[in-house]
């Protein structure tokens, strides 16, 4: 069996890059085909790559940590012992930067095997193709780790200095994504250079509550400030979902004006209806019956009394969603994801329930593809199971709000015949997209909202 | 307008440049009384007497020094040499001989020589009879090397090598004799030394090619066409001295070059046009520089090794594939 590379997955549609996590087999080790080899960290998800064939790992070519574009070659399994098919690592070989300032050694073999093998063509008339040209994929991994290296022939870099053209704006319609010199050509025709973020392909990012501290009155620097850890102080490293929270949540600041309101809500009925199912579920299904498939339903019927919720900005229109996919998000270690519950309206509460229990459980276990974590139209918060009771959540891009259930405490309440009791009460706070509805359209999903928690007609299957 | 085979052409050039100048003459073996093996020189023994066409004894050491002898004496000797694959012997007077004639009698004599010689493969001649010999010539200062790919160009390019003033090896595809034709003027046209002909225009890669790779080249461009590949096709025609103007004017213009030949690859004229390319034209690359050339082996006789070890039509269409998609 001839080496296979084993290559950067796209773990999702509009995913360039991956971290390797963790490798699960070490070079040497026999590996099953299907079974897991390495953790990969994108954006917002941790997936376990399985080997797509039988083998020994022959070589590691992506070291822990490292990020590298789709498509880089990560390893090289075989049938052969390690031994045999490369040499040993020379431990004193000049190192190679790191992407993340650590020193990588390569072997010699590896070193010369880090920039893209020749195109070589051969007059193989056997192979019954005449001249056939190939690269020799398997002798060599193509990028040096930070997976940012492309080539560029002469009269492309030529060309793209003397037009002020930025390659690593231009997709490449060569051999292996190569930018020829054809696709410079039409980037110097056409003014507009194809921007890589994809706006406006209706890109949804996870969201984020924060502090209930007003919005800072002068708007987000858009170059982050270099800051220098005082004496005592440490630099920590982000993960590549801190840095992706971070910059999907810098980027909404900057281009979402939004408002805000909030409501409370009486939910003791709510209270009451759930305890009286919870024996029953809890039977039948095995697990606890949250109040989180209660307000799931709620904010579908606010979201169908207000279309332009269930939306996204698109510049000079709007998109209102056909379909209800609600992001609902959910705390994990060290951060936060927001996988999305497809068609909610479709499903009953308890339908809710399992959905929900299911995508959580996913994401604790951060088992989520990225399929869960895409197409939000709407996004639930439900910061009230950590005690919150007011925040100011940030709507996502590409979506016209966000809505929080906060924490559910007894308070005492004046009644509509004017005694006082004590009631379950819960706040709602919605931000909104204030480009694509006003406050009265905010205020009316709120009322709705509070209308069907506070009457809770539901029936849970 | 008269349409002839290229061997014809061949033979109307000596016939008018010998009726237009008395001083030249053509001498080799078979070229008299038999009108040579492949009738180039037909008729001309008949028309200008044994004098001015000289059948030689089968010595090619001989008739390169008597022809070199009687140049530097005033006449204009066309030699044929009967196979390429023969003109060995005689490479020790065109190179130590003709070549530094003009240079160590430091202009005072000059060698209006041309050396005919049929060569080429895919005719089933074996090794004795397929030879290409150009890039053993290619490197030799004070030659010029011409290899024409039609009939028209064959008669202007055999004229205007007759009348140059140096040291002309003049080689004729021999597949090509009868195969190609094509009009020829009977008008005293000349086709100029050093100058390349772009015989189709393209987009996207270019052909760099000679003599019969000419045909393979225009062949494949048709099948490339209707997979949308435009290819331009370069007919260097003479390859001692390069024209290299126009060799970095197709590359400015697609940037991508396939040199195609039948002389086997290694030193041969793709590697000096791949080189020069590499030296002028680097910053118009945008792929390899690629090389379609026989395989670096003998021509065999056996009619499915010949024909397994010479790039054929198919081999240029996949080899231009491939750069295309680069």
């Amino acid at each position: 069996m001839p080496n296979t590379v084993i290559k950067m997955p796209q773990l999702g549609e509009s995913v360039a890059e991956g971290t390797i996590g963790r490798w699960l087999k070490k070079p040497g080790d026999r590996v099953e085909r299907d079974e897991p080899l390495v953790e990969i960290q994108t954006d917002k998800v941790n997936a376990e790559v399985p080997s797509p064939v039988a083998g020994i790992l022959q070589q590691i070519l992506l070291p822990e940590g490292t990020t590298a574009s789709v498509k880089t070659d990560m390893a090289i399994i075989g049938d052969e012992s390690p031994d045999a098919a490369s040499p040993p690592p020379a431990s004193d070989a000049p190192g190679a930067q790191g992407p993340e300032g650590t020193t990588s050694q390569r072997t010699p073999a590896e070193a010369a095997a880090a920039s893209p093998p020749p195109l070589t063509f051969t007059y193989d008339k056997s192979s019954g193709g005449g001249v056939v040209g190939h690269r020799d994929e398997a002798a060599a991994p193509t990028t040096d780790g930070t997976g940012t290296k492309r080539f560029y022939t002469p009269v492309v870099m030529r060309m793209a200095e003397e037009h002020g053209i930025d390659l690593s704006t231009i997709q490449g319609s060569g051999a292996h994504g190569r930018v020829t010199r054809k696709d410079v050509e039409r980037a110097i025709e056409a003014p507009e250079a194809p921007s890589p973020s994809g706006r406006g392909r209706g890109v949804r990012e996870a969201p984020e509550i924060t502090t209930p501290t007003p919005a800072p009155a002068t708007p987000p620097s858009p170059a982050p400030t270099a800051a220098r850890p005082l004496p005592e102080g440490e630099a920590v490293g982000l993960t590549p979902m801190r840095r992706a929270i971070a910059e999907h949540m810098a980027r909404a600041r900057a281009e979402i004006p939004d408002a805000w309101s909030l409501t409370e809500i009486d939910v003791s009925n709510l209270v009451r209806y759930r305890h009286t199912l919870q024996a029953e579920w809890q039977a039948r299904e095995g697990y606890e019956l949250t109040y989180l498939p209660f307000f799931v339903k709620a904010v579908l019927a606010g979201l169908r009394a207000v279309p332009e919720l269930n939306a996204s900005w698109a510049g000079d229109h709007l998109v209102v969603h056909r379909q209800y996919n609600l992001g609902i998000a959910v705390s994990v270690e060290n951060g936060l994801i927001v996988p999305v519950l497809r068609d909610a309206d479709q499903l009953s509460v308890a339908g809710v329930a399992r959905a929900l229990r299911g995508i959580i459980q996913k994401a604790r276990s951060g088992k989520l593809s990225m399929d869960d974590l895409q197409g939000a139209t709407f996004t639930v918060n439900n910061p009230g199971s950590l005690g919150s009771i007011m925040s100011q959540p940030i709507v996502p891009v590409g979506q016209a709000g966000i809505v929080t259930m906060e924490a559910i405490v007894k308070r005492p309440v004046v009644t509509s015949d004017d005694a006082i009791a004590i009631r379950s009460m819960m706040n709602s706070c919605l931000s909104f997209d204030h480009r694509i509805l006003d406050g009265a359209g905010a205020l009316t999903f709120l009322r709705t909202l509070k209308r069907e928690l506070e009457t809770v007609e539901y029936s849970v299957y | 307008m008269a349409v002839l085979s290229l061997v014809e052409s061949v033979r109307k050039a000596l016939e008018e440049e010998m009726q237009a100048d008395p001083s030249v003459i053509v001498l080799g073996e078979d070229v008299g009384v038999h009108g040579g093996v492949f009738r180039a020189t037909d008729g001309l023994v008949k028309q200008f007497g044994e004098n001015r066409v000289i059948d030689t004894p089968l010595a090619e050491l001989g008739i390169a020094g008597v022809a070199i002898g009687a140049a530097m004496n005033g006449l204009r000797p066309v030699a044929e040499i009967q196979f390429a694959d023969y003109i060995h012997p005689a490479y020790d007077q065109i190179v130590n001989e003709a070549a530094k004639i003009r240079y160590r009698s430091n202009g005072t004599f000059a060698c209006p020589v041309v050396f005919r010689a049929p060569f080429g493969a895919g005719v089933h001649g074996g090794l004795y009879h397929s030879q290409s010999v150009e890039a053993l010539f290619f490197h030799v200062p004070g030659l010029k090397i011409v290899i024409p790919s039609t009939p028209y160009d064959c008669k202007g390019l055999l004229k205007s090598s007759i009348r140059d003033d140096d040291p002309v090896l003049f080689f004729e595809h021999k597949k090509s004799y009868r195969r190609l034709r094509g009009e020829v003027p009977d008008d005293d046209y000349v086709v100029p030394l050093g100058k390349a002909d772009l015989k189709r225009k393209g987009r996207d890669l270019s052909i760099i090619t000679y003599g019969i790779g000419v045909h393979l080249a225009l062949e494949a461009s048709e099948r490339l066409a209707s997979d949308g590949i435009d290819v331009e096709i370069l007919d260097l025609r003479t390859l001692l001295p390069l024209d290299t103007h126009a060799i970095k004017e197709t590359v400015a213009k697609t940037s991508k070059v396939l040199i195609l030949h039948e002389d086997n690859k290694t030193g041969g004229i793709g590697a000096e046009v791949a080189a020069l390319i590499a030296e002028e034209s680097f910053e118009e690359l945008d792929g390899p520089i690629m090389r379609l050339a026989a395989a670096d082996t003998h021509i065999p006789y056996a009619p499915s090794l010949e024909e397994a070890i010479l790039p054929n039509a198919e081999d240029v269409v996949q080899a231009a594939r491939r750069l295309a998609e680069y």
